[in-house]
Order: structure tokens, then sequence, then C-alpha cells
């Protein structure tokens, strides 16, 4: 027999602030790398924009403090080295196009769009006190979604860049509604699979080892996955069709733990994308660009040719082991080197034992994540932030997949690296919620539970986490209770606590 | 800028981002391993001496009982840590230990410490507490490991 207590979780704001130094040391090294490498010396607003990289961290570090003071301490400092280590890959990027006479001004959009990400998220912060409160807005979030994915198609302010019909832009501002509408569909996921998790986990037949749902549970998965395939088909989006349908497979299997749904959903995904290969060129281009990358008709084919993702694959090959320096390759010889193929040029400049680290930072922040689902209590709060984390290494998985030639190449943006405001912002307002997640998942129980009531036959724990703490505390909590209930007698240190 | 020079700041900058990704992981590494796993103290049976059958777990170490378990009825696995006030047990909320069962009264019984020992007093509830099978008259020692009945639920003091 063995008692088993978790040990006492640290509020973590002082690791929180030593990574947030080695974080901005690494994002403001970036940037004068860059500058080292292409100018051949330190750029002379290095200053200005460490100074500002820090402002933006010290106020993050300050409204988690205050408003979410338990909330976990790698996330954010995460976050931000990945975003600085973007900005500076998009500011190389763009000094090389400027020099090549192409369109550039990148750099300066996405610092901007940083900045208005980071306040954007610390308001969401500030604003929602409790993650609970989102699930009121369920079928809100619902219509949302299906709005913010419809509006690109409304004629005056829809736009279609590249074949794909998936801009909205009202005045100077462009906006791409899908990389929004993936956060309100996971707030409606976790709140309907909250509900009918019981439903769609009923028992069914047993097929090969697998629970199979019944045919009529299909519902659901059905409709999703129709939607996921009219954005496909409209808006010739296939990245945010894969996204959306698996963050619907992820989270009904994180609600029902069958995994049958996943090979049913795996297998509509496969039917529907083989049927979509070869209905539509577009997506069959991908295909044939993945699997014939190197045939030399494929790789000249215009548009749609595998020429950007055979770059991209010499680009990571010149990089090598250790890169070939900030500013020192030639990322910018591979078409959208800033934003779909950002993880090429990191490759490229960084090399395996760079990229190696970008990618270990996503996984550590998906952990976090996971761990925050699996640490909070409520199942609509477990369903959000498994949802979300799913969400951001799903989008990462896509995007590198697609650049090293594992999985067909789909334009998704990679989290925090690549340029695109929509999606930055996106991003962070997930990191907002995580960190709003975890703070209730580590938050230390009360205390004391005055009255006792137990749910429903079920065995409570009384008083909190009253066997993991020390003895004596324990006994002065208890005293201050009964203090209450009892005439006090022989009471010496009852009443302490209050 | 010599080209060793910017060789070296290349190789400080994959430092120190390894760097942040190690320590960023020596941080969760805490969280992987966050539980304590802690094995039951033995029995010990040289103080122990002649005690036959149940022996009371608490009696070795020399001090009293510690916490309170529910070990049967609804609210089984309950458990109230002792301090020096007196616990009070019945339906009423006011109680420290609050059952919900209707075969026990509002302000069923209290127990309460004596230097070392506990104590138990029956409140005229209307079913009455047995201490073991013996209804409870006047206020009765409790040694631990001994069950206390009220109405549907067992307790049992224990280190």
């Amino acid at each position: 027999m063995a008692t088993i207590s978790p040990t006492r979780v640290q509020a973590g704001r002082g690791v929180e602030v030593a990574l947030l130094v080695v974080a901005l040391v690494v994002g403001i090294y970036s940037y004068a790398m860059v500058g080292i490498g292409v100018e051949g010396s330190v750029p002379a607003d290095v200053w200005q924009y460490g100074l500002g990289m820090a402002v933006l961290a010290v106020g993050a570090h300050l409204v988690v403090r205050w408003r979410a003071p338990h909330a976990d301490p790698v996330i954010l400092p995460v976050v931000v080295a990945l975003n600085g280590i973007g900005l500076a890959m998009i500011y190389r990027i763009d000094l090389a196009y400027a020099a090549r006479g192409r369109p550039h001004g990148f750099a300066d959009k996405q610092l901007l769009w940083t900045a208005v990400s980071v306040v954007g998220a610390l308001l969401l912060l500030w604003l929602l006190r409790d993650h609970r409160k989102l699930r009121r807005y369920t079928y809100t979030a619902m219509v949302a979604s299906l709005a913010l994915l419809l509006s690109p198609m409304i004629p005056g302010i829809g736009q279609t860049i590249n074949g794909a019909q998936i801009w909205v832009r009202v005045g100077p501002v462009g906006m791409q509604p899908a990389e929004l509408a993936k956060i309100t569909l996971a707030v409606f996921f976790a709140g309907y699979l909250v509900t009918n998790r019981d439903t769609l986990a009923l028992a069914g037949r047993t097929v090969l080892g697998m629970k199979m749902p019944r045919v009529r549970d299909l519902g659901p998965i059905l409709l999703i996955w129709v939607v996921a395939m009219a954005v496909l088909v409209m808006q010739r989006d296939l990245g945010a069709a894969l996204l959306f349908f698996g963050l619907f497979v992820a989270m009904i299997y994180l609600a029902t733990e069958r995994i049958s749904w996943v090979v049913i959903g795996l297998g509509l995904f496969g039917v529907g994308a083989a049927v979509a290969a070869r209905a539509f060129s577009h997506v069959g281009a991908r295909f044939d660009g993945w699997l014939d990358a190197f045939n030399d008709e494929v790789f000249n084919r215009h548009p749609g040719g595998s020429g950007q993702l055979v770059r991209g694959l010499f680009g990571m090959a010149s990089g090598g082991m250790f890169g070939t320096g900030w500013g020192q390759g030639r990322p910018d010889l591979v078409p959208y080197a800033e934003s779909d193929f950002i993880v090429a040029s990191l490759g490229e400049e960084l090399g395996l034992t760079g990229l190696t680290a970008i990618l270990l930072l996503v996984a550590v922040l998906v952990q976090r994540g996971m761990r925050t689902a699996i640490g909070v209590r409520d199942g609509f709060g477990k369903l959000l932030a498994g949802g979300l984390s799913f969400l951001l290494v799903l989008q990462v998985f896509v995007v590198v997949g697609g650049v090293t030639r594992l999985i067909p190449l789909t334009g998704l943006a990679t989290p925090f690296l690549a340029y695109g405001g929509s999606s930055l912002f996106a991003n962070w307002l997930i990191v907002a919620l995580l960190l709003r997640v975890s703070d209730d998942a580590r938050r230390p129980a009360p205390d004391v539970r005055p009255v006792l009531t137990p749910e429903a036959g079920t065995p409570v724990v009384v008083a909190g986490a009253a066997t993991s703490r020390p003895v004596s505390a324990s006994a002065a909590s208890s005293a201050a209770v009964s203090s209450t209930a009892d005439p006090p007698t022989e009471i010496v240190d009852g009443g302490a606590d209050r | 800028m010599s080209e060793l020079t910017v060789g070296l700041l290349r190789l400080g900058y994959l430092a120190l981002l390894w760097l942040l990704v190690l320590s960023a992981i020596s941080v969760l590494r805490r969280d992987l391993y966050g539980t304590k796993i802690v094995a039951r103290r033995r029995l010990k049976p040289a103080s122990a001496g002649g005690a036959a059958g149940r022996a009371p777990a608490g009696a070795a170490g020399g001090r009293g009982p510690t916490r309170l378990v529910v070990t049967e009825g609804p609210l089984r696995g309950t458990i109230v840590p002792l301090g020096t006030a007196p616990v009070l047990v019945g339906r009423s909320p006011g109680c420290t230990l609050v059952l919900d069962d209707d075969y026990s009264s509002s302000r069923h019984a209290r127990l309460y410490p004596q230097g070392e020992e506990w104590f138990v007093e029956d409140l005229g509830s209307t079913n009455g507490t047995y201490l073991g099978e013996v209804r409870v008259q006047a206020p009765t020692r409790v040694p631990p490991g001994t069950s206390v009945r009220i109405g549907q639920n067992v307790i049992e003091l224990g280190r």
C-alpha cells in the first residue's frame, strides 16, 4: 500500500521571468545576427527593437502575473522566442528581396502585427476571467465559425489571392477569417462534445477489436466532413480543410477515447482527398509534386509545379548540420520563403541543429497545453486546452511535413514563425486561452471546504489537498472549521486561518 | 568583423537556442515527475505487545491519531485531518464531517481529544453511536483503528 500525492505546484512566475530573458535574448540575438550576416554589422536600431520586444514581453508577464498568477511559466517564453525567431527570418528575407528589387516590407508589417497580437491576447486574458464562460457561447461559436468561413465568399469584401478564396479585405486591413474560425470551432467542438460525449462513446458493435459507433451517431462527423470538403472545393484551401477536420477528429477522440473515431476520420479524409485529387487539378498537382517532385516535367510545371518544394529541399540540404548562418544562405530563392516556406528558410540558415531546437520549442509548447488539459478539472477546459494544443501541433506537422515532403504540400502558416498577420493574431489568442486554462489547472485547491456535500454517493476527499499538505497545517485549518461549528472549548490555534 | 568572430557568434546562437530548449525542458521535468509516492509505514511489532486481531495502527509511535477516515458508507474514503479541536459529526451543515445519511442525527456525535487520546461522545442521537459492537453511553476512549459506527457510516481514527 502506498499513498500517492501530487507535489505542490509552484506558481512559477520567477521561472517565467528567467526564461523570458533567455527568450528575448534569442530574439534580439537573431536580429543582430541578421544584420551581421547580411550587412556585416549589427543593425543600428537593435536597441530600439530590443526595447520594443522587451516592453511587449514585460507587459505580457505583468498581465499574466496579475490576471493569471498560476498560469504555466513555460508557455509565454517559448512563444516569445518563436515569434522573435520568425520576425528575424522575415526581416532577413525582406533584406534579400530588397537587394533583388522585389516587393518587400514584410518585416515591418509583421512587427506591427506582433504588437497587435500581443495586445489582443493580453486583452483576452484580462477580460476572460474564467474559460468556462466560453461554454455558454457554444452555439454562438458555431454560427461565428460558419460566418467567418463563409465571409470570403461575400462579394465586395472577399478576395481571391493565388487561387485561394480565403481573404477578406476591409479598408487597408486584409485578414484570413479562417484563422480565427479555428479558435471558435475549437470552442464549439469542446462545448458540443462535453455535452454529447456519452452518446458518441456509447457501446456499438466491436469490429476488428475496435468499438465502432452506431451509424446514427455518425451525423456530426459527417457534417463536419461536408463542411471541410466544402472549404476545400469552394475556397480551394486544402490546408484549412485538413486543419478543421483534423481538429474535430482529435477532439472527438479526446472526448470519447475511442480509436474507432480516428480510423473513421482518417478514412473519410482519405476518401475525400483521393476524390479531390482526381476531380480538382489544383489538389492533384499537390499530389504530383509530392510523389514525383524530382521529375523534370513536374518541377517546371506552371502553376502548381514542385519547383518551390524542391528548391526548399535543396536549401535545407545546403544548410546541413549547423546551417549557413543568419544572412549567409539564399532562402529567398524559394517562392514564399517568408510565409509558407519559412521552415525551409530556417532549416537553411540554422541547420538541422537550429531547426530541431525550434521544433522542440513547439513540442514543449504543445506539451504544456496537453499537460494543462490533463490538469484542469472541468471537461470543457480539458477539451478546449487539448483541442487548441492539437491545433498548434497539427499546423506545424502539416507545414513541416509538407516542406520536408513527408505529406503533400498545403498552404498553412507555421504558428508564430511565418509571415501572416491573421495567423499570428489567432495563435496568440490560442496562447492566451491556454494561459487562462492553465491558470485554472495549476491553481492550488482551496485549503478548506467547510461544508462537505457528497455528490451522488461518490467518495469525496475532504479539505481539498489535505492529504498532500503537512499535517500540522491541515490540523490548524480543521480546527478553524470546527470552531465555527462548535462552541470553542480548548481551541488554541483555531481561527488562525481566517 | 572577422570570419572567426562571425563563426563563433553563429555557434553561440545555436548554443543559446538549445539553452532555451533545455531550460524549458528542465522546468517541465519537475512537472512530469510531479507525484510523490510514499509507502505506508509498516506496523512496528515491538511496542504493540499483545494487541491481538486488529492491532491499532497508531499505537506504535506514542503519538495520537492524526486523521479520521471514513471506512464504510457513502462517504467511504473521506479523510478529515485531526487537530486539537473537537470534531462534530452529523447531518447538519455546521458539522465538521457532514453525513448525507438518513440514519444519523443532525448533531450525532462528537469526537474530542484529551491529551494524546480521543474520546467519542454521543449527542443524544436517535440511532446511537457504536464503538465496535458496544453502544456509546458516556464519553468513551477511541483507540486508533477501532471502528465507530454512526448511522450507515463507519469511521476510524488513524495516523
